[in-house]
């Protein structure tokens, strides 16, 4: 387990600390101490996809920004992401996190939880689920290839990998 | 008013550097027709998301003036962030609605705006100052008080009539609109 100071630690490093995002109970500490920083914009935005395109100011200022949001909430971003973002090529770090994971929560997650990897394929926006051990590794590569591609890329996070 | 004067009326006296965003559809085309500029972001799908990107720049450039037109039916689908971006007091952002209570590109559908009053919507979400007009001479005044207050400004123009016939698409791609922007923004 790493503690959410971490986690933004890595990301303030890369430079991305203009976020937008809807909460879940799985990113309460990562949102907490991410409000909290003086570093850190966070707006807490009325939907994903609005999330979505606050963030993408970002990148057209020159800077770097990131949405905080559920899985449940790819169902909101998929027309942000195929008719904005990825033809515009305007990156955006998508930090999701992972309701459902292993067929073990509510019902109401199940099915994206079981499709969260396959619809980020479906959709092309390259993508990696985050383990305590590999957390600079993978927030490393996910800045460096929305960088180099100009595409939104997206971290995954399960229960009690940063809190 | 058509909207074709209405928006002839907001992009002819823009300052140099201020941002200026348009919605999907005839808008974007209408504008890119009338004065096409780099600060010009033509938002040329996604339906809905151009007030989102809007307050987002408004925070990421606070020294510039952003302008966001869109229409009444980009406004109905993104009701939720007019209360946002007043939240934000985002006081350097514009917010135009050319309301012609129809959804022109796809053929002249109805909207709800007939029935629904957006001007009111904007002033339940917060916005400071409010202004309905449908005249070219409201228009300028509504437009040069927007530009001199610092009250976060929602200006609802209701407009007429269709875009002039065989009006060309906007002829750049996605990502050379992208660039522009960017560099007109960042290099400025």
């Amino acid at each position: 387990m790493r503690t959410a100071h971490e986690f933004w630690d890595i990301l303030k490093s890369e430079g991305v600390t203009f976020f937008a995002g809807v909460p879940c109970s799985l990113l309460e500490g990562v949102i907490n101490v991410g409000s909290a920083d003086p570093t850190v914009t966070y707006i807490p935005a009325v939907r994903e996809d609005v999330a979505l395109g606050i963030a993408s100011a970002a990148h057209l200022a020159g800077r770097r920004g990131g949405v905080l949001m559920q899985n449940s909430g790819l169902g909101n971003v998929v027309n942000g992401l195929t008719s904005f973002n990825l033809i515009y090529r305007i990156p955006v770090l998508m930090v999701v996190s992972w309701r459902g994971y292993g067929g073990k929560d509510a019902p109401e997650h199940l099915i994206m939880g079981e499709k969260t990897p396959d619809l980020l394929q479906t959709l092309g926006i390259p993508h990696a689920v985050l383990e305590a051990d590999t957390l600079e590794e993978h927030l490393r590569w996910a800045v460096s290839t929305m960088e180099q591609h100009q595409i939104p890329v997206a971290v995954i996070l399960r229960q009690s990998i940063v809190a | 008013m058509t909207r074709h004067e209405a928006l002839k009326h907001i992009l002819a006296p823009l300052s140099d550097g201020d941002l200026t965003l348009f919605t999907t559809g005839m808008i974007s085309r209408e504008a890119f027709n009338i004065r096409d500029r780099a600060e010009n972001f033509y938002m040329i799908g996604s339906m809905g998301l151009l007030n989102a990107l809007g307050l987002g720049l408004a925070l990421q450039a606070p020294a510039r003036k952003v302008w966001v037109i869109e229409g009444d039916g980009s406004a109905l689908m993104s009701l939720g962030t007019l209360p946002l971006i007043a939240t934000f007091r985002a006081h350097n952002l514009i917010h135009i609605v050319l309301d012609n209570e129809a959804y022109e590109s796809t053929g002249g559908q109805p909207t709800i705006s007939a029935e629904v009053d957006l001007a009111a919507l904007a002033e339940a979400a917060g916005y400071e100052r409010v202004w309905r007009v449908s005249d070219p001479a409201s228009l300028q005044k509504a437009l040069r008080e927007a530009v001199d207050t610092t009250s976060l400004t929602f200006i609802r123009v209701k407009v007429s009539g269709r875009a002039p016939e065989g009006l060309g698409r906007v002829s750049l791609t996605p990502e050379q609109i992208k660039q522009r922007f960017a560099q007109a923004l960042t290099q400025a």
